[in-house]
């Protein structure tokens, strides 16, 4: 069986666009309120992308950072998020999720134990941002034998050798990192830039899906649309942050955003 | 897991940058990768270089001021009537702390990469303070992250800092302590690696910094070892080295040319920072038993909870509130060459109570930490046993906290 992630892709080249693929910590601002947010949003999204909220978290901006932090203090563990993504699959069992997070939570949880949860909950692909290649290979293999995809960095730092052998080694889809910024940064490269790096990327293997993602926003997610895929993050923290701060309710205003988002790219 | 002889244990790590198989790594975002691959790459190279090797000689010889003394605490052996004690006086280089090796050697290889800004952490203040100083002279500009709670409680760092025209960036997140300022620092890194240099103010981080920064700090145990066989005319028999242990920088500098040393000859200490007696929070994570987890870059042990979240910690002193330790410490740790434990900070207290009653030397609340440990230790030993502290840190720092805790009278005017 094809991996949902895939078909997602597919089934956006068929309409002659890139997948939306969206970002939100889990347990923001409630374990309750999260999963509602991942359900009304799974209409317009293609690839619901959920983090696994660090307190220490070294490639975020005040943002992530923000919504990782109300999460952790509102109580959300990591047998609470796999609790997430089945209560959702329940809901929409062929909506891809992939998880977003930190090694350590990862490693204290048990590399094996790990992927076993996200198997049995439905996990579709993994993001780890702190464990690059070469240290993630063995990482990925294991993914790899449970049918989850492990999503590889890339930025524009990354050599054209190691590009290379990175984009060798992935599975089907890898994450191209925009620009050099932790997430929620002002877009500081013109995305005609973004794209010309994405070009050179994509010519080493075209198989390969790649997303774009950090600094996207529904000003600049237009001038992207050529991409296979394009993450928007941080957009939906500060979102969920601005809805709390005026009692709003951030259930229909992520959705709102996400709706915006997609007919942009449309 | 066993330590090598005759190989620097900086070198001792493995291709993938691991000690012992399973302390330190490059747990690091991609845009890291190179930059990080960079500065090893012109790392590994000067440290071979003989002209650069000569720089770095002449600058702490000129600016950092080496040797800095080994004196026997006359006063305060007679008192507490066991072993020997002596202190090697690290406070006395420039700017007051043993930081000023590593931000000197950060600076001198930014230079050499061409970098203009530098950026850093501090919890102390000793390191931003001296990582400033060093950016001035080489004409850097330099950036400094550190918690709101430290900027509180650090002031006359702080003023430091200001004055030689470094930026100090408050950071709110977290306990808004050192661990906080470190992650903040590397995010900013990760923003700008392209025309910034970034110096870790301890062996913490991913592995080149930790190399680098216990380089830099092994000045400390070049000059005593010259220095004890002047007084002694060969290394002492028994010889003990006690050394407060935040991430571990002036602990591994302290240490390592007697590295190689039978353990019963040259014993090593390290004294983590236990917190306050009544509080469960500490920073002693080598003492307590904490688990291996993912810290800033590299595995260690590591306060955290069961999820992998870090824990705050909680100590008297801002330069050991570190809820991780250098993968080194670790190593040294499981290999069983060197021995750890904590002082509380009502123990640290005591001892910078005793030593300024005894001796004209005044350490920071740090170097206390190991003062409590090596006095206590030193009644059951015997004559013949030299007892070194490393006083790395002076006290001027600590002026408030001092005067809240013990009164007026303990803090003299500088
Ligand atoms: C005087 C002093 N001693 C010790 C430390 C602890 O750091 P390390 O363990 O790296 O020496 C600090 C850190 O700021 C310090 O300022």
């Amino acid at each position: 069986m094809l991996n949902p992630i895939s078909v997602a892709f597919k089934k956006a080249k068929q309409e002659n666009r890139p997948a939306l693929l969206t970002y939100t910590v889990a347990g923001d601002s409630s374990k309750k309120q999260s999963l509602n947010i991942l359900k009304s949003i799974s209409k317009n999204a293609d690839i619901l992308e959920l983090g696994v909220p660090h307190n220490t978290p070294v490639a975020d901006g005040s943002q992530i950072q923000t919504s990782a932090y109300r999460a952790i203090k509102n109580g959300i563990k990591v047998n609470d998020i796999f609790k997430i993504v089945k209560d959702f699959k329940k809901f929409d069992k062929d909506k891809p999720i992939i998880l977003m997070g930190y090694y350590n939570m990862i490693f204290q949880y048990g590399e094996n134990k790990f992927l076993n949860k996200c198997k049995l909950s439905g996990v579709n692909g993994l993001i780890v941002v702190d464990l690059p290649w070469p240290e993630n290979k063995n990482f990925a293999k294991k993914c790899k034998k449970k049918s989850i995809y492990f999503i590889q960095l890339l930025s524009p730092t990354t050599t054209k050798i190691r590009l290379k052998k990175i984009i060798r080694d992935s599975h089907p889809m890898n994450y191209f990192i925009s620009m050099l910024s932790t997430t929620g940064g002002k877009l500081k490269v013109s995305p005609n830039d973004i794209l010309k790096n994405y070009t050179k990327i994509k010519k080493i293997d075209p198989k390969k899906e790649i997303v774009i993602g950090f600094g996207i926003t529904e000003k600049t997610i237009g001038k992207l649309k050529s991409a296979d895929g394009l993450v928007v993050g941080s957009a939906f923290c500060k979102e969920i942050s601005k809805s709390l701060k005026h009692r709003q309710n951030p259930v229909t205003n992520v959705s709102k955003l996400v709706k915006k988002l997609k007919s942009k790219i449309l | 897991m066993k330590l090598k002889k005759g190989i620097p244990v900086i070198d001792q790590g493995n291709k993938l940058g691991f000690w012992g198989g399973k302390f330190g790594g490059n747990f690091v975002p991609e845009t890291l990768k190179k930059p990080i691959e960079d500065l090893e790459v012109l790392f590994n190279k000067l440290k071979k270089d003989k002209k650069f090797i000569q720089e770095r000689d002449k600058c702490f010889k000129n600016w950092v001021g080496v040797p800095t003394r080994f004196i026997k605490l006359e006063n305060l052996t007679k008192h507490v009537g066991g072993a020997q004690i002596w202190s090697k006086v690290v406070s006395d280089a420039n700017g007051g702390a043993h930081k000023v090796y590593n931000a000197t050697v950060h600076c001198l290889l930014a230079k050499r990469s061409g970098k203009k800004v530098i950026i850093g952490d501090t919890g102390a203040g000793y390191a931003g303070k001296m990582l400033s100083m060093a950016a001035k002279k080489f004409g850097l500009k330099c950036k400094i992250f550190m918690g709101a709670k430290d900027i509180a409680r650090q002031q006359p760092n702080v003023k430091a800092m200001k004055k030689n025209g470094a930026e100090v960036v408050p950071v709110y997140s977290g306990s808004q302590t050192l661990v906080d300022a470190v992650s903040e620092c590397m995010r900013f890194w990760v923003a700008n690696c392209d025309t910034t240099a970034m110096c870790v103010g301890s062996t913490v981080g991913p592995a080149v910094f930790v190399r680098i920064c216990g380089w830099s700090t092994s000045q400390i145990s070049r000059e005593l070892k010259v220095q004890l066989i002047d007084e002694f005319g060969s290394i002492p028999k028994k010889l003990k080295l006690y050394n407060c242990v935040g991430g571990g920088s002036s602990s591994f500098g302290f240490w390592n040319e007697f590295m190689d040393y039978d353990k019963k000859q040259c014993e090593f200490i390290g004294v983590e920072a236990g917190g306050p007696e009544k509080s469960k929070k500490h920073a002693a994570p080598l003492t307590y038993g904490s688990k291996i987890g993912i810290l800033h870059g590299a595995a260690q042990y590591v306060n955290q909870d069961s999820d992998g979240q870090i824990e705050e910690t909680e100590s008297i002193s801002a330069g050991l509130d570190y809820p991780g330790i250098s993968p080194l410490h670790c190593f040294l740790k499981d290999t069983k060459r060197a021995r750890y434990t904590a002082a509380s900070d009502e123990q640290a207290l005591e001892a910078y109570k005793l030593v300024t009653r005894f001796e004209k030397l005044r350490p920071s609340l740090e170097p206390s930490h190991a003062f409590a440990v090596a006095i206590s230790e030193s009644k059951k030993l015997s004559k013949d046993t030299i007892v070194v502290v490393n006083s790395c840190g002076d006290a001027y720092k600590d002026r408030g906290i001092l005067e809240k805790r013990l009164g007026k009278k303990y803090v003299k005017s500088n």
